[in-house]
């Protein structure tokens, strides 16, 4: 065995399917033993999911890969292409991809319209019109080593597809000659999707693609931003739809949601941004104006159901630690939690009144729980005076015993002193 | 003057012991009555009458410390489900419209077989059993 | 109406069926020397007493409690909530357990220095010994019952040590265990052992132990012996009725006091329902008592020359139980004499050991 291919066969760790279902390839045979950048993709081959389906070099280089003369595997009579132009790829790729007749040998279940979402998409119009910095499939996909999205190494897992979109979109030099803005990843970075991803690892969390789409790629217009938060924050896209904001901003051409979170670096909401430092009502209404004054009523309502749950879970904490059994108490508790998660979302009507609902159903059980604090507090203090009270008896009842001692003893004494 | 000592003792004696033997006994014989509810329920917990829920419609009950969601599907079909939802752990609600367990966090769906239908949920609902005795609806966990 | 005729005839009905005079007159005869050391007569006693406290409150616990794991929990934390004063026997029953256990070593430790195991009190001290060892059973069974984190991982880390002793190891743990894992067999074998094996052993050998001394009498140390009888005189004594049962009640009756004391200003806490498939909380420590022996496995090297660690330390636990157990035997010399200086230092050594390596284990 010659020695390329012995370390063809060592890298690729199969030594008996090291070789294409389609039998000896020899592309990968040659390739292995040279260097460079024309040896790199063989490397990577071995984990390429088309290498696994048994898709060689050729399908998509063309050439002859049972012919070790190089004349005849490279000959553009048999097909060869060589390196493929970067305009020429997504065309490339389609070739099998939207194929439904094709793919449904390999994966039944597969889309095929990737190709055709791609034109519509901003990268795939700059690149048919010439632009070969657009990005294409294999930016993305990578190339030579692709892996399916579910792998936790391709570039398109979703815990690496910001890193990959961002190669480019964070890059100043990149983006200079398009004109866009190259801070979003930074700022998705300190969002809480991010953290749901990254920390969490909820790999529902949204990331680039769940907002932009993937293969049709562009930035949503401003009055479907909603919709779009709304896949999964249904409820306040509702709410906001029904709101006096939604006119307004669709007419203002300002995206929905994103007037007071921002789009891509995100923050975990609260009642801060109605009021005080860092509020984002007071950007647009006076204090005095009606909004002004719708904003400072909610504030003030969910302010008041926290400070209500907090007042309450300390006292229980405190009947808790004094040795009391409040674990009822606190669980129902949550529940008034639970009214202030509702309280929170119902903001997105913008009127005190949905606030004011939830909120007096979270005070009722904070307050009740309040309640349950401080009767557990009482019942400990009933138990001390029990105590108390058994402690004198007691007592009581060892002076007694003490005195008999002393009034024995003195009076066994007496017979010897006499 | 002994005889007065000796019943200063005698009082102190009698009276603390009296007193004291009364503060031992007053709790045991409390401890040896059962309380109101007897028994604490942790696999069984009755969740009403047969009359408090309609067909096609739903309420959460306390099952020990957690909240379980009792859907009554038709006349004679009960479907129990844990209430908390696998993906944050808000309480999930049963959408009469639609027949389907909702999410209003995050938009998760969940079927009447307790699985995932969409949204981020990662895992199934944990089912509970659904016995009706005579007039009364009664939910079970296997251990 | 009562009459001394009557009150004749009730207890003359009394006396010919259960002839308790015999008794009243052998325990007015029964005396307790007097001297410096006298306060330690009182913790045989007191040990005692909170042994029959224990048996009242687990006789009341055992009216709620169920022992099974899906249960378990559930019924102490209804115990302590839901049942009236249920936080106080509960709470009552987990103190006195401690307190009753630092109570006997206190008792062994003072019959060692004061010398009360001399000849002929060898089977007082060797029952006595045997019912220290029966007390940290009940610790041990008891502490796993509530099936909270921490009684479920203390007890996996005993049964995983009580494996490691040499020979018998595996089948004693599995026979302790009642399976592979500590489970819903280890609780009910724990608590058929809390519950009758161990009383019913340990209320024999206290019946042997209490017979003994009511037969030999209560022993006054050798040097105040030596100090009377230099004076051509006997140790002096106090009738055990009244004086000395008048003051052990009110020992007893401040140890009932200081219960309840601790019933209310620190009641026994509940913890977290024991979750098998949870990894074990950092810092899972044994109960007090066992801290000096588990401290010191931990300090033990794998391995001492070609013997493993572990095998060593139990060797060495082994060795020094039945060497503490023998003390009777080698405390006199073949000519009669006592080795008291040899004791008393092998009894404070012992004590400081377990008082040093139970403070290292709890803070380390």
């Amino acid at each position: 065995m010659n020695a390329p291919l012995a370390r063809l066969l060592l890298l690729t760790g199969l030594a008996p399917l090291s070789l294409s279902a389609a039998g000896k390839d020899s592309c990968l045979d040659c390739h292995a033993s040279l260097s460079g950048s024309l040896q790199e993709p063989v490397a990577r081959f071995a984990n390429d999911i088309h290498r696994q389906a048994g898709i060689g070099c050729a399908t998509c280089h063309g050439g002859d890969n049972t012919s070790t003369d190089p004349k005849i595997s490279m000959s553009p009579a048999r097909g060869f292409t060589g390196k493929i132009a970067r305009t020429k790829v997504p065309a490339l790729c389609a070739k099998c991809h939207s194929d439904a007749g094709y793919m449904q040998k390999f994966k039944p279940q597969q889309r095929v319209d990737q190709f055709a979402q791609y034109q519509t998409s901003v990268h795939g119009k700059r690149l048919a019109a010439g632009d070969a910095a657009a990005a294409n499939c294999v930016d993305c996909h990578s190339v030579h080593d692709i892996r399916e999205v579910k792998n936790a190494l391709s570039p398109v897992h979703p815990l690496r597809l910001p890193e990959t979109c961002a190669r480019c979109h964070a890059s100043a030099t990149h983006m200079a000659g398009y004109k866009l803005p190259v801070t979003q990843f930074e700022e998705y970075r300190t969002s809480v999707h991010w953290e749901a991803l990254s920390k969490r690892r909820d790999l529902s969390a949204p990331s680039c693609a769940s907002c932009h789409g993937n293969h049709g790629a562009k930035p949503p217009q401003a009055t479907s931003v909603a919709a779009v938060c709304g896949t999964c924050h249904a409820l306040q896209e509702d709410l906001y739809k029904k709101s006096p904001h939604q006119p307004v901003f669709s007419g203002m051409g300002v995206a929905g949601c994103v007037a007071c979170h921002t789009n891509h670096g995100v923050q975990s909401p609260s009642e801060k941004m109605l009021a005080g430092d860092g509020a984002v009502c007071v950007q647009c209404h006076d204090a005095e104006s009606a909004g002004g004054k719708v904003a400072a009523g909610m504030h003030g309502l969910i302010r008041g159901l926290e400070s209500s749950v907090a007042r309450s879970s300390a006292i229980l904490l405190r009947a808790r630690v004094a040795g009391m059994e409040v674990s009822d108490s606190l669980l129902r508790l949550q529940e008034a939690q639970e009214a202030l998660v509702k309280a929170r979302v119902a903001v997105h009507a913008f009127r005190t009144d949905a606030v004011g609902q939830p909120v007096k159903e979270g005070m009722k059980i904070a307050e009740q729980s309040f309640r349950d604090g401080q009767s557990a507090m009482q019942e400990r203090d009933v138990r001390r005076a029990g105590l108390a009270v058994s402690l004198i008896a007691i007592l009581i009842t060892i002076a007694g015993l003490w005195l008999a001692i002393r009034r024995i003893e003195a009076r066994r004494m007496e017979p010897q002193e006499r | 003057m002994t005889g007065d000592r000796r019943s200063v003792v005698g009082w102190l004696l009698g009276g603390g012991f009296t007193a004291s033997v009364a503060s031992f006994a007053y709790p045991v014989l409390k401890f040896l009555m059962p309380p109101d509810v007897p028994e604490a329920a942790v696999n069984e917990v009755a969740a009403g009458k047969l009359q408090d829920i309609a067909p096609n419609a739903a309420k959460i009950v306390k099952f020990g410390s957690r909240p379980v969601l009792l859907i009554r599907v038709n006349e004679t079909e009960f479907k129990a489900y844990s209430a908390i939802c696998t993906h944050l752990n808000c309480t999930v609600q049963f959408q009469q419209d639609s027949h389907q367990i909702w999410c209003a966090c995050h938009n998760g769906f969940y079927d009447l077989n307790g699985k995932v239908v969409s949204g981020p949920p990662p895992r199934p609902l944990e089912e509970l059993t659904v016995h009706v005795r005579g007039q009364d609806v009664v939910i079970t966990r296997h251990a | 109406m009562l009459t001394e005729q009557s009150l004749q005839t009730k207890a003359g009905w009394l006396e010919e069926r259960l002839g308790l005079s015999s008794i009243r007159a052998f325990l007015a005869h029964k005396t307790v020397p007097v001297h410096s050391g006298t306060m330690w007569y009182y913790f045989g006693g007191i040990t005692l007493f909170l042994f029959m406290i224990q048996a009242s409150t687990g006789i009341l616990l055992l009216l709620y409690y169920r022992p099974t794991p899906t249960e378990a929990y559930e019924s102490v934390q209804f115990i302590m909530t839901r049942v009236q004063f249920g936080w106080l026997i509960r709470s009552i029953h987990s103190w006195a357990a401690n307190l009753m256990i630092l109570s006997a070593f206190i008792h062994m430790f003072s019959v060692a220095l004061l010398h009360a195991y001399r000849r002929p009190r060898e089977l007082t001290w060797l029952s006595g010994v045997a019912l220290l060892g029966l007390l940290l059973g009940f610790g041990f069974s008891g502490y796993l019952l509530p099936w909270n984190t921490v009684s479920y991982f203390a007890t996996k880390v005993g049964t995983d040590l009580a494996a490691s002793v040499p020979a018998i190891g595996p089948a004693l743990a599995r026979f302790l265990r009642g399976g592979d894992d500590v489970g819903g067999a280890t609780l009910t074998r724990f608590f058929g052992f809390h519950v009758v094996v161990l009383p019913a052993i340990t209320a024999a050998l206290l019946m042997l132990h209490l017979a003994q001394v009511q037969r030999h009498g209560i022993s006054s140390p050798p040097k105040i012996e030596a100090r009377w009888s230099g004076q051509g005189l006997a140790v002096p004594q106090m009738p055990f009725l009244p004086n000395f049962l008048l003051r052990e009640l009110m020992a007893w009756y401040a140890a009932l006091g200081l219960l309840g004391a601790l019933a209310a200003f620190l009641p026994w806490e509940l913890g977290e329902k024991a979750d098998p498939f949870v990894s074990a909380p950092a810092g899972i420590r044994p109960e007090w008592y066992f801290l000096a022996p588990f401290y010191t496995l931990k300090l033990i090297p794998s391995h001492i020359w070609i013997f493993e660690g572990e095998l060593v330390g139990f060797l060495g636990f082994g060795l020094l139980a039945v060497w503490w157990a023998g003390l009777p035997f080698w405390a006199t010399s073949r000519q009669g004499e006592l080795r008291s200086r040899l004791v008393t230092g092998a009894g404070v050594a012992l004590m400081a050991y377990l008082a040093m390596f139970s403070i290292l284990g709890y803070w380390r």
